[in-house]
């Protein structure tokens, strides 16, 4: 609402979070110029003021555009740059960029198919990622490192050094000229320059831009350099940290940023505490040792990992026994929703719970989901419903077409209904890291119960089953659990906000709330399930139920609900106040340092240490948060910078550079390196893959996307009458150009194809759906919305049918965004699936079976599961 | 020709109008049935109101949830919130329907390997048979070390799949207790 | 009386979600219209109907929206709902009296009056109001009458994200909209008028209580560009109504006390 500009890429904000879009409308009937970056004309275009059509996959290369705009024209906000981003920082003399390695960063092993990332690093120093040492997944990243804090002096704040992260920042992007944006994205130069022009004019002190993104970034095999782009972008122009500011992440379900806070992730504990790796974290000394830097916030790591295991073992949890640490499992490579699926599919996963999810047709490759829920022994599915999940064995396509029987299925299978939020109590945390409480209503239908009661009933049973064998170490986690939630109610619920005041954290002798995660200890003083939402359940209070209307209070609105952290609503404020701690505008005006208070102040929680002045400057042996800087607004970095460079973290490079989908139908124009060398690829028999480039038999590009009527794979919108007959059927969207191409009719019916299924699909032939020009070359793009299947009120083909197995190889979220496939008018597949049909298009000679120039770095099924290596590839 | 069904001749509107002189207006003073005259919002009938925030995305607007005779009859926008002020988007505003519709399901069910249907079971008994699959799998699967000795302290033999409408105390729970089980393939749409 | 109420409903805010479909149907407890796709843009419900009181039209046109865009092309969205004419066709010809004028000025139709005999049907000039195969009823948007009553707005302009259907006092909304179409007009949407806003503007309706801003002709939107309720067209039509009136009430009141009770 406070931006100037607001570009919305890779989301269709309109559509799929129309109320989020009040704000953008507001902004825009005050002036602010909105700009939406897709490959269709969507309803997000159609009120947007400029709409730039790209061809899906390529943003990188728009986005990079930008960059070299901002730096050629020297429109960057150079008081935030040099002071508040990394840009003064000199990198390793190691280091080569793609400039020089032809779409490579140093440090590629060709063997393993990986970097060794050490010479990214910053010049003399190992700096831990602030977050990327805490996400990554395992192995390679986890390597000890040098740790020393970062020294000051290895800077230049006149940019000048060839070796600095600007000067870096300048040669990496030379070549993302608008020609080759044009080139590239397939957006002519005009438009390009406009929208360049337009986020420069409209930023600096006085003037703040946003930039919008959803999975239309991060389902690529490249999607978390697609976010860095922006990153990068808003860090020069100085848009991070103020209001109408940041790169602002929409997120697709009610408690998904929960969902990640207090993770049912593989490779995290609550609080984006790291989960154990076999090879590095043997015991607790060496995994607080790894995961404490020297500076930055997270050298308060071990109070928040302590007091995790005081939540979890209670009193069985103390320093003779290292606080339980010995109670976690480990983790020996990428356990992630794929490989978990992989792993069904070869026998090694037997048991599988899917609570309220529908992975048959919401996850990629929809034949091998189920191929995998067939090898296994049992299988528990919560839901509203019977989902295409839950019912897979009785009208899958494969079983519809009789290739597989249903008395052939082994799986058993237990359907349990859920409860629904009304029916609950219970949090969310929205998409701007906002907990907000929902109050049970009513009692829930029948047996349905709310997968709290669940868990709480499975783990209490769980308890008794292993009474006898409470002996053996193995089962000692079970046995010291702490499980003794108060219940409630004639259901014997257990009480929700017992679960939030643990989640809040509270002193082992008197069991009162603390008062937030500055009060957390390391000594075993403290309890806490989530150090990142400590203050959550103050003084007893329960903070995220708070409904102060919005009438009652300023814009900022700090008494609804509550924020992590601390409840701060804005992330990095500080960087709204210049360097002396004066706002950067009036109009701009956030927080400030108030001299008389000896305190920052301002419209809301300021995120730094409260009483730490702008002049503060750290000691050369400061250590943990004392290292933190009166300029150093990115206090969760270990020097407090924002990373316009990442120097370590990041799997696939230090710097965002364009690199071409799995399956494209164009050669890479920018490098020799077509995909991310770092992708996660699964290459099996049951995940074929198209030829890397102008695949003969695919000519054109899929994306799939959401629409406003439904909801993800369908199971909250396909059973409703109000929302079916919006959206009453499966369709696809083409060009008038493609469809005149192809001979498809608007109304008609059209087969899409991959090389791994085939759907039909009723045809809208529309001119929001736009052919780019690539070189000449007339690119057409399908369009493919992602929400029906074979159950509900309303039925069509699955898009996930279509779909692979390929992911990025930093959170390994797959590729669904841009691939490659064909179109043919009529009913005229077969409904066919590679897995359980058996190829169904032809094979290439193999000397056109072009492959990367570098080998994809595969995840071989034998670093997961210990016992995989032992499992034949399932054949069914 | 239509007829009309159940009316009192006189106390009919129309006829009361040309009585009055009043074929004119056809005003609602007039010609209101008694039905008309006692119109009122049903939510004004609510036996309380509860507070609570929507299912669908993650913009997390506001709810008011109407409840008479413990059942829900109403579920709208609460203009409270500095989020939503009131407003709802379609998916929102089928709230009503996700919650009440016919297609809730109230009964657990069990589909024994290979068979061709599900049957119906108690919950109790499902939920005793869950932990007893889970104890099996975990024991049988269980992995204490790897060849090299490195600690895994863990099942790969079970795994949990997500939705992100889960509440994060569901979560934690999840989190807490599969983790202590050594169940490391614990994962969320959060990742999809 | 209460102050006449009504809708402005601003195209030039909509986003095409269907929030105000849904949230009407939510509150009125509708049923579906049938799961038809139709091949028309994203408009499956197509119209106006007697289950359906808000519907969005969704208008695809090989021209440039100014000042917006630069392109060759734009989407227009519109949400259509009955539109609660000064003089109203359905209300002057409902034989039953089920139709009724409310103290907030907006046309009522009456369920446990309508009779089913579909005169208003032909008598609305937009289409609005239709038969409900299951109940044979007339239904139409009552401008949630009952909402009213407490001081509730309508679910769909409560329900719309945008502010594109904003309800008030008419008088407000006639302010407003004029204010509204001249900032457009300044900032170079010249296309942008008002449709039905006043007798003036729309004498065959004598205004429109729910009137629109639109930014094309009014055919585009599925809108006829000169409606007229037929009641209109017969001279000194009052006395010709209140004649109509008094015979067809004859007829009828004939029909109730020799026809029995069973529906045709």
């Amino acid at each position: 609402m406070n931006s100037d500009f607001i570009v919305i890429e890779g989301s269709n904000m309109a559509e799929c979070h129309p109320v989020a879009f009040r704000w953008v409308m507001r902004a825009r009937e005050r002036g602010a110029t909105v700009i939406h970056v897709d490959p269709r004309f969507t309803r997000t275009s159609a009120v947007a003021n400029i709409h730039v059509p790209i061809r899906a996959g390529s943003d990188i290369a728009f986005l990079g555009g930008i960059v070299r705009y901002i730096l050629e024209t020297e429109r960057y906000f150079k008081d935030y740059v040099v002071n508040y981003t990394n840009a003064s920082a000199i990198i390793s003399k190691d280091f080569k960029d793609t400039e020089d390695l032809d779409g490579l960063f140093s440090g590629w092993d060709k063997k393993k198919g990986s970097y060794d990332l050490r010479s990214w690093m910053y010049e003399g120093v190992d700096p831990e990622a602030a977050a990327g040492m805490r996400e990554g997944e395992s192995g390679k990243k986890g390597e000890p490192l040098q740790r020393e804090p970062i020294q000051a002096e290895k800077t230049d704040p006149t940019l000048q050094h060839p070796r600095c992260v600007f000067q870096i920042l300048k040669k990496h992007y030379q070549r993302y000229t608008p020609e080759m944006v044009e080139e590239v994205c397939g957006i002519p130069q005009h438009l390009f320059l406009k929208v360049a022009e337009i986020l420069c004019q409209n930023s600096g002190r006085d003037k703040t831009g946003a930039f919008v993104y959803a999975v239309g970034w991060t389902q690529h095999s490249v999607g978390v350099q697609f976010i860095r782009s922006a990153a990068v972008i808003q860090l020069l122009l100085g848009n991070i940290g103020r209001p109408g500011g940041g790169v602002m992440a929409l997120r697709g379900h009610a408690s998904i940023q929960g969902s990640t806070d207090i993770p049912t992730l593989y490779n995290l504990l609550p609080g984006y505490l790291p989960m154990l790796r076999a090879k590095h974290d043997q015991d607790l000394k060496t995994y607080l040792h790894l995961n404490t830097p020297p500076s930055g916030w997270w050298g308060e790591f071990p109070k928040y990992f302590i007091s995790l295991m005081k939540a979890w073992f209670g009193e069985a949890a103390s320093k003779h026994n290292d606080w339980c640490y010995e109670y976690l499992p480990t983790m020996t490579g990428d356990h992630s929703h794929m490989n978990t699926v992989v792993d069904m599919a070869d026998g090694v996963v037997k048991g599988y719970f899917v609570m309220g999810e529908n992975p048959v047709v919401g996850s990629m490759n929809g034949p091998l989901q189920r191929k995998g829920l067939r090898q296994l022994d049992w299988l528990v599915v919560r839901d509203f419903q019977l989902t295409e999940t839950a019912d897979f064995w009785r009208d899958a396509p494969e079983i519809q077409r009789g290739e597989v029987k249903t008395k052939d299925i082994k799986t058993e299978i237990f359907f349990l209904p859920a409860a629904a939020h009304t029916e609950k109590d219970g949090s969310f945390t929205n998409t701007q890291r906002l907990l907000q409480w929902h109050h049970k209503a009513v009692e829930p239908p029948g047996s349905a119960r709310s997968d709290l009661d669940f868990v709480f009933k499975l783990g209490q049973r769980l308890k008794k089953l292993y009474w006898d064998e409470f002996h053996e170490p193995r089962n000692w986690p079970i046995r010291d659990l702490t499980w003794d939630y108060p219940t409630q109610g004639s259901l014997n619920e257990p009480d929700a906000e017992a679960v939030l005041k643990e989640i809040n954290g509270y002193t082992m002798a008197d069991r009162k709330p603390v008062e937030g995660f500055t009060s957390l200890k390391d000594d075993g003083s403290t309890a806490c399930g989530c150090w990142i939402y400590s203050g959550c359940y103050r003084d007893g209070v329960n903070m995220t139920a708070r409904r102060k209307p919005h009438w009652e209070q300023n814009w900022i609105a700090r008494e609804w609900a509550w924020a992590w952290p601390h409840n701060r609503r804005i992330i990095y404020n500080r960087a709204s106040a210049d360097l002396e701690g004066k706002p950067w505008s009036e109009r701009k005006k956030l927080v400030w340092w108030d001299e008389n208070k000896k305190e920052w102040v301002g419209h809301d929680t300021p995120d730094c240490i409260i009483e730490r002045p702008p002049w503060y400057r750290p000691s050369k042996h400061a250590r943990g948060k004392d290292t933190l800087s009166g300029i150093d607004p990115f206090v969760m970095q270990a020097d407090g910078k924002g990373w316009i460079y990442v120097a370590t973290g990041l799997a696939d490079g230090p710097l965002p550079t364009h690199y071409e989908p799995q399956e494209s139908i164009v050669k890479n124009p920018l490098y020799g390196q077509q995909c991310n060398p770092e992708r996660m690829e699964w290459r099996r028999k049951d995940n074929p893959y198209h030829q890397p480039y102008e695949d003969p038999r695919f000519p054109y590009v899929l994306t799939t996307y959401r629409l406003t009527e439904h909801h993800t794979a369908g199971g909250m919108s396909r059973w409703l009458s109000w929302l079916s007959e919006l959206q009453p059927e499966m369709f696809c969207e083409v060009s008038p150009e493609l469809a005149n191409e192809r001979g498809l009719k608007n109304g008609g019916w059209a087969t899409i194809r991959t090389i791994r299924g085939e759907i039909e699909a009723r045809v809208l032939v529309t001119n929001r759906m736009q052919s780019v020009r690539i070189k000449g070359r007339v690119v057409h793009q399908i369009g493919i919305p992602y929400h029906w299947s074979s159950k509900g009120l309303v039925r069509g083909d699955a898009a996930n049918e279509l779909t692979m197995f390929v992911a990025d190889p930093n959170v390994s979220i797959q590729e669904s965004k841009a691939l490659t496939g064909n179109i043919e008018p009529g009913r005229t597949g077969k409904k066919r699936r590679y897995i359980t049909s058996g190829p169904f298009v032809k094979k290439l000679p193999a000397q056109e079976n072009r492959r990367d120039l570098a080998p994809a770095r595969q995840k071989p099924q034998t670093k997961h599961g210990h016992r995989a290596a032992e499992m034949k590839e399932g054949n069914q | 020709m239509p007829k009309i069904s159940s009316l009192n001749a006189l106390a009919w509107p129309l006829v009361r109008q040309i009585k009055n002189g009043d074929v004119s207006a056809l005003d609602v003073s007039t010609a209101g049935s008694d039905r008309t005259e006692s119109l009122e919002a049903r939510t004004k009938k609510a036996d309380r109101v509860v507070g609570s925030i929507c299912p669908y995305c993650a913009v997390g607007c506001g709810q008011l949830v109407y409840i008479k005779d413990e059942k829900v009859i109403d579920i709208e926008g609460d203009p409270a919130s500095p989020l939503s002020n009131g407003c709802l988007c379609p998916k929102g505003a089928a709230t009503f329907q996700l919650v009440t519709g016919t297609h809730r399901m109230a009964d657990v069910l069990y589909r024994p390997p290979y068979a061709t249907d599900w049957e119906k079971i108690p919950l109790e008994t499902a939920m005793d048979m869950i932990a007893q699959r889970v104890k099996k799998t975990r024991d049988e699967t269980w992995e204490d070390k790897t060849e090299k000795g490195e600690p895994l302290r863990r099942t790969m033999g079970v795994a949990h799949l997500g939705g992100a409408t889960l509440d994060n105390e569901e979560n934690y729970l999840i989190k807490k207790l599969f983790t202590s089980l050594g169940i490391v393939q614990v994962e969320n749409q959060a990742r999809i | 009386m209460a102050e006449t109420k009504g809708f402005f409903t601003d195209t030039t805010l909509c986003i095409g979600c269907k929030a105000c479909e849904v949230a009407c149907k939510q509150w009125n407890q509708l049923p579906d219209d049938g799961f038809l796709f139709t091949g028309m843009s994203y408009d499956n419900t197509v119209h106006l109907g007697a289950s359906t009181w808000r519907h969005v039209a969704f208008i695809e046109r090989p021209v440039p929206l100014t000042p917006q865009h630069d392109g060759a092309f734009s989407w227009l969205f519109s949400s259509d709902v009955c539109k609660h004419c000064a003089r109203a066709g359905c209300l002057e010809s409902c034989p039953t009296g089920a139709i009724v004028r409310t103290e907030y000025g907006s046309v009522y139709v009456q369920p446990d009056v309508c009779n089913g005999c579909g005169y208003c049907i032909v008598s609305c000039p937009f289409g609005v109001i239709n038969r409900r195969e299951e109940d044979g009823q007339a239904w139409k948007c009552t401008l949630c009458y009952d909402r009213l009553r407490e001081d509730m707005i309508p679910a769909c302009a409560k329900a719309c994200p945008t502010e594109s259907i904003q309800f008030g006092n008419l008088e407000d909304l006639r302010e407003h909209a004029k204010e509204r179409v001249r900032k457009l007009h300044e900032s170079g949407a010249h296309n942008a008028y008002l449709y039905g806003a006043t007798a003036e503007d729309q004498p065959g309706t004598e205004g429109l209580n729910a009137f629109f801003l639109l930014m094309d002709k009014p055919e585009v939107y599925n809108l006829p560009p000169d409606p007229c309720v037929p009641t209109k067209k017969v001279k000194d039509s009052w006395l010709a109504a209140g004649a109509t009136a008094a015979a067809m009430a004859l007829v009828a009141v004939g029909a109730v006390l020799f026809g029995g009770r069973e529906r045709v």
